[in-house]
């Protein structure tokens, strides 16, 4: 049962993503990849707020929206490859600012996430 | 615009949303490209879920599934990417379903950033930060890797130019 609700919040996370990341990079002409920026971000906000919801978050909705979800909406592998792209193309101050901004934005986004949910129930 | 065009850049600049008409055809034309996404990115996040059901973590542990599922998700995108760039041209679905899909729903970001902040507790810190950079270098090594082996062993020199993604 569990599985089952992971693979269906991931087929609503993975092309919200693809969604997400076109809008976004149709908007803006910098080599920066905004549009993963963007998911992870936000992945990592919703995530962290359902952990801070702790045991007040029943488990199969923690399998859907956490793991199936924010797992598939936020990604990995395309964070790095597009870091090895940028520095492939010499752009190795965006390489590192990608790599250094997402870091800290996305811990802090799952701290702020965590915080405020963890606040507002107890 | 060609399938190549759609195959290697995400991007659509030709079509003006404004326009009705480009609008529809743009819904159309992405409807199997959202399918195969949605389908893959099932796929991955339920090979992820296994990994993780497999290697459990318990708090202030170091998250080895993360860290493993996310190497070895940008060791393959290293794979792919240059297989449907530089080697063949490959069916314009392919890289939704497996780069932006499968590989997409299998690796994780907010699972990473909530493990660091988990382990951002006394008695766990260091760990925090092994694993905030172990996992960066272990993904920058991998798909690093990824692309070198794929382009070693099918003898494709690098891409001329090495256009912006």
């Amino acid at each position: 049962m569990t599985a089952v609700l992971v693979f269906v919040g991931a087929m609503v996370g993975a092309p919200l993503r693809y969604l997400t990341d076109r809008s976004v990079q149709r908007r803006h002409d910098s080599v920066f990849p905004w549009g993963t920026f963007t998911v992870n971000i936000a992945g990592s906000l919703v995530l962290g707020g359902l952990a801070g919801a702790g045991t007040a978050l029943p488990s199969p909705a923690m399998a859907l929206l956490g793991l199936g979800f924010c797992g598939a909406l936020t990604t990995y592998s395309t964070f790095s490859y597009e870091t090895l792209r940028l520095v492939e193309s010499h752009a190795h101050f965006y390489a590192a600012l990608n790599v250094i901004v997402t870091v800290i934005a996305g811990v802090g986004a799952a701290l702020l996430g965590y915080t405020a949910v963890a606040a507002l129930i107890s | 615009m060609t399938s190549d065009a759609e195959l290697t850049e995400p991007i659509d600049p030709d079509v003006d949303l404004r326009v009705r008409a480009q609008r529809r055809e743009l819904v159309r034309s992405q409807l199997p490209v959202l399918g195969v996404i949605s389908l893959g990115g099932g796929i991955g996040a339920l090979a992820r879920f296994g990994i993780a059901q497999w290697l459990p973590t318990g708090p202030g542990q170091f998250p080895w599934a993360t860290f493993w599922t996310n190497a070895i998700g940008c060791f393959l995108i290293g794979i792919l990417m240059v297989l449907i760039t530089e080697v063949v041209s490959a069916h314009r679905l392919v890289r939704p379903f497996i780069g932006v899909g499968f590989l997409g729903g299998f690796t994780t970001f907010s699972t990473y950033a909530v493990e660091i902040h988990n382990l951002l507790k006394p008695g766990s810190v260091g760990t925090a930060f092994a694993y905030l950079v172990g996992a960066l270098l272990a993904a920058g090594l991998a798909v690093v890797l990824g692309v070198w082996f794929t382009r070693w062993a099918t003898g494709v020199r690098r891409s001329a130019g090495g256009d912006a993604a």
